[in-house]
């Protein structure tokens, strides 16, 4: 008996493998898509603001004045561009050539060693999160130029308190290092969930699974000869993601392999039940795939910390963030990357992702009986 | 090890009940039926579409628990050990459970392992299995590339990889070919033969019940009736006959006949016209037939089959033949379709070559032939589709290649799959064919009430077409493709999967619109349903094989023999002569 379950599983794996390589979209979706959202993030998403263009206006150019916005041409953040008139720099603004509006007032230079000196900053809040950067770098440049000033004319400093400030992790304040990371738990719940489901769905459509189900085939059986295979292709999937991550993008990867692998195949295996789960439930392809991108890929996206911070998160919609896995391997991955093996951050992590795995592991069992209602 | 139960049935079905749930609605699939499958013999299914069949099949096969009641399948309690029915048996799905992106090998390979068989044993069994079924020269092609007797044979060895107690087929040989079919059956009447494996399977050719052993007639979810089917003709005694001779044409001759008090069945057989009465006795004919001649003939499997589910549905009676609507002007018996010389090439290979026949005005045309011969390729192009790489196409006069679009607007396609919105209700759905022929305001009211009433659909008209019986989305199908009142009726397959009563009021309509002067080019499987052709031609492999009317094609074919072949008889029989020719040449 036990040779036969074993025949039978070497067969129907046999029979899965050759599926998927014959199947395009299958590679596409569990190598292609994930190169092109790297490679979309990687290079073309930056939360960060660099050479942002922005207008200089002085009422009254003099000496002062020319120092001062001498001191935006040097920062990287800025790619300055003069305006004689404050009019002539609104309409640049208007028209989307500048991202913001430094202007001087006439008694800009007559008031700024008494106090009293103003400057107006125009800043753009169609893109808030930019403004408010601009808004920071603004106040930056200010404060250098002044703490510079005084010290080259022998004056006190004008601020009592300096704050020094290091950043730890990722030094260079790179959105990409840490947005990197977090892709390839998205990218995960792509072959895990929704190309899981899809073949599984297809099954049904073409008629395949019912003839399945009237072989001696066990139910378990085809259960796993359905994670084991994509459990591979997300796991190469995985591995091309982390060659471009730290060959291409070159991400800080602190952490060890080992545990990137550990923690890597529980997210796959809580994915992966997932999208058996979903195919269970949903026996045609559009609805599968429907589904799998509301209930995993989308809330990867939005819901796991990847891009929105979860702590300013509401409440509410915090406690939500916990239903889903990605969640926990996006705060894993960016913590293996960029600050190494903390375990009090990956084992409760990973605790959680086994927790969910269990269980999903479990419904899936008891909702797949061999039959076909 | 041998079954203590191997003198019992091999299928046994205990007052057994289905029922689903669909959009709130709860459809009983199987209501209460018993009934036993014996040992070694060859039982059919028969039944209309939605009678309940594949449920039978899959609570047999363990696939589905029953509401209630008892299954025993080889002595095995199927509900309480459905894995250990699978064990015994084999089971066939309706497409055959093929995976079309594997080869034909690496099919057979995968369900030798998941049926156990020994590696040792798979040499042998593979190649009996390929010479049987022919397929020895297409091992490594994949499965989606076959053709669909092909694909049915290769469905087939897979089930029987290890010979099985018991094997299931559901609808085996749906949208296959007759010369198709008729290997399948020979290949079954080997294994119930000489193997001695039960063999149940479901059918909507009533002409396959006759070769069983035993049938199983469901309707609506309920055993209507069940033994042999010899039996089943002998109950019909005195109530069949043959009537010839009548005067007019023979299509609206089976029209008036069918319209006789007593008669609950007509329909064209050879040369003749077949009548089932309701008691024994000839029905008075009316004057206006007087030539015609009515003798007793022996009842056949179909015409208890069309008495009972008459009984069992007493609206099911003769529909009313219509009118599409304003007479023809134009005189009958011009030339409507024309077709030179035509040809057309898919890279290297010819789907059509230099293919000529032509259609007269009012003419019921059949194209005929096997898969793959090359008829949806001619159809395609005679709707201006595809093009012709050469030779000419003219439709109600208009040139082809230059005023395809003017040739549609005088057309009416029914294509072989459904191709209505499902989510719309059926008046909606005629509305929107309406507009899509640009009829607007009273002229569209006037054609949908057309519609809904000549085609028996205003008591559905609210219904969503996805739910409609497949007889009555042919029905919606047809009275779409006529809402612009065509002159040309094209009708791909236009009765595949549709019962035997849905399949006789689709041809009255289609016989009352030839009547009207519509021009009517039809493919199809159902080679009885040939007869109702004025002219057929007999494609294969692109060409045109014969051509003639049904009469002359089967009078190729007669021998001392078989003096009075069938119309499936003269397809296989020409079809056979040309592969001889072939292999000769």
């Amino acid at each position: 008996m036990r040779r036969e379950a074993l025949r039978r599983l070497l067969g129907l794996l046999r029979k899965e493998f050759l599926q998927i390589g014959r199947d395009s979209s299958a590679l596409a979706i569990a190598f292609l898509l994930p190169s092109i959202l790297l490679l979309l993030f990687g290079y073309g998403v930056s939360l960060d603001a660099k050479a942002v263009p922005i207008a200089l206006v002085a009422e009254h150019p003099d000496p002062i004045a020319a120092s001062f916005m001498g001191k935006f041409a040097h920062s990287p953040y800025f790619r300055p561009q003069r305006f004689l008139t404050l009019e002539s720099a609104q309409k640049a603004f208007a028209a989307g050539r500048v991202e913001g509006i430094v202007l001087l007032r006439s008694d800009f230079g007559r008031k700024v060693f008494r106090g009293g000196a103003r400057i107006g900053v125009i800043v753009n809040g169609v893109d808030a999160n930019t403004a408010r950067l601009v808004e920071g770098y603004v106040q930056n440049v200010a404060a250098n130029w002044l703490e510079a000033r005084a010290r080259s004319e022998g004056l006190p400093s004008p601020s009592l308190i300096r704050a020094d400030v290091r950043v730890w992790f990722n030094p260079a304040l790179a959105s990409r290092n840490y947005l990197v990371p977090g892709l390839m738990a998205i990218n995960m719940t792509l072959t895990g969930a929704l190309l899981t489901a899809l073949v599984v769905a297809r099954e049904w459509e073409r008629g395949t699974m019912e003839a399945l189900m009237a072989t001696p085939v066990r139910m378990r059986e085809i259960l796993f000869t359905k994670l084991f295979p994509y459990y591979v292709l997300g796991m190469g999937g995985m591995a091309v993601s982390w060659a471009m991550a730290v060959w291409l993008f070159g991400v800080p990867f602190k952490g060890s392999l080992f545990v990137l692998f550990a923690t890597t195949s529980l997210f796959l295996l809580a994915t992966l039940v997932m999208g058996l789960l979903i195919s269970s439930i949903a026996r045609n392809q559009f609805l599968a795939a429907q589904i799998a991108i509301v209930v995993t890929f989308l809330p990867a996206f939005i819901l796991s910390g990847f891009i929105f911070d979860l702590g300013s998160m509401p409440a509410a919609i915090r406690l939500i963030t916990y239903l889903f896995a990605a969640r926990y391997f996006v705060a894993i991955l960016q913590t293996i990357f960029l600050a190494g093996d903390i375990w009090s951050v990956i084992l409760p992590n990973a605790a959680a992702l086994l927790a969910m795995s269990v269980l999903l592991l479990a419904a899936a069992r008891f909702l797949a009986r061999k039959r076909l209602d | 090890m041998r079954q203590r139960a191997d003198d019992g049935p091999a299928l046994l079905f205990e007052g057994v009940s289905r029922s689903f749930r669909t959009g709130g609605r709860v459809i009983r699939a199987l209501d209460t039926v018993s009934a036993s499958v014996e040992r070694g013999a060859l039982t059919g299914l028969l039944g209309p579409d939605g009678a309940g069949k594949t449920t039978l099949l899959r609570l047999a096969a363990g696939l589905l628990k029953p509401d209630r009641g008892r299954i025993s399948v080889l002595g095995i309690d199927a509900v309480k050990e459905p894995a250990r029915v699978q064990e015994q048996i084999s089971y066939m799905p309706q497409n055959f459970g093929l995976y079309e992106d594997l080869s034909v090998r690496e099919n057979l390979d995968l369900y030798a392992d998941l049926k156990g068989l020994a590696t040792a044993e798979r040499q042998a069994r593979f190649g009996e299995l390929l010479n049987m079924t022919g397929l020895g020269s297409f091992t490594g092609r994949l499965a989606g590339r076959l053709s669909g007797g092909m694909k049915q044979k290769l469905g087939l060895a897979c089930a029987l990889l290890r010979t099985p107690a018991l094997l299931f087929l559901d609808e085996p040989t749906v949208g296959v070919d007759p010369l198709s079919r008729r290997e399948l059956w020979q290949l079954i009447d080997h294994l119930t033969g000489a193997q001695g494996v039960s063999v149940l399977f479901s059918t909507a050719y009533l002409d396959e019940a006759e070769r069983c052993d035993a049938v199983l007639l469901l309707h609506e979810g309920r055993l209507l009736a069940s033994g042999d089917p010899k039996s089943f003709a002998a109950r019909m005694d005195g109530r069949s006959f043959l009537a010839s001779g009548a005067g007019e044409t023979r299509r609206r001759a089976v029209e008036k006949l069918s319209r006789l008090a007593g008669v609950i069945d007509a329909r064209l057989e050879g040369g003749h016209i077949r009548l089932v009465t309701r008691e024994k006795r000839a029905p008075p004919l009316p004057p206006e037939l007087a030539g015609t001649e009515l003798f007793r003939t022996q009842p056949r499997f179909e015409d208890s089959f069309v008495a009972l589910l008459r009984a069992a549905s007493p609206e099911g009676g003769p529909t009313p033949a219509f009118s599409a609507g304003a007479p023809r002007a134009a005189a009958r018996g011009a030339e409507e379709i024309v077709v030179r010389h035509v040809s057309r090439l898919f890279g290297s290979f010819r789907a059509v070559d230099a293919v000529s026949f032509s259609v007269r005005r009012g003419e019921i045309f059949g194209l005929l032939g096997a898969n793959g011969a090359g008829k949806t390729t001619m159809f395609r192009m005679l709707c201006g589709l595809i093009p012709a790489n050469s030779g000419e196409l003219r439709v109600a006069g208009y040139d082809l290649r230059r005023a395809a679009a003017d040739a549609r607007a005088q057309i009416g396609y029914m294509a072989q799959k459904f191709s209505l919105y499902g989510d719309l209700s059926v008046r909606e759905n005629l509305r929107f064919f309406a507009s899509a022929y640009r009829l607007f305001g009273a002229r569209r009211r006037e054609r949908m009430a057309w519609a809904l009433e000549s085609f028996d659909l205003a008591p559905l008209a609210e219904t969503a077409a996805k739910d409609l019986s497949l007889g009555h989305k042919r029905r919606l199908q047809l009275a779409s493709a006529l809402m612009h009142e065509p002159q040309i009726l094209f009708l791909d397959e236009p009765t595949s999967g549709v019962d035997p009563l849905a399949r006789r009021a689709f041809w009255r309509q289609i016989g009352a619109l030839a009547e009207e002067g519509v021009t009517i080019l039809v493919t199809t499987h159902f080679m009885e349903e040939a007869e109702y052709c004025d002219r057929v031609v007999i494609m294969a492999e692109g060409r045109i094989l014969a051509e003639g009317t049904p009469a002359t094609l089967k009078a190729r074919v007669e021998s001392p023999e078989n003096p009075e072949p069938t119309m499936e008889e003269a397809f296989v029989g020409l079809l056979e002569a040309a592969a001889r020719e072939a292999r000769a040449a």
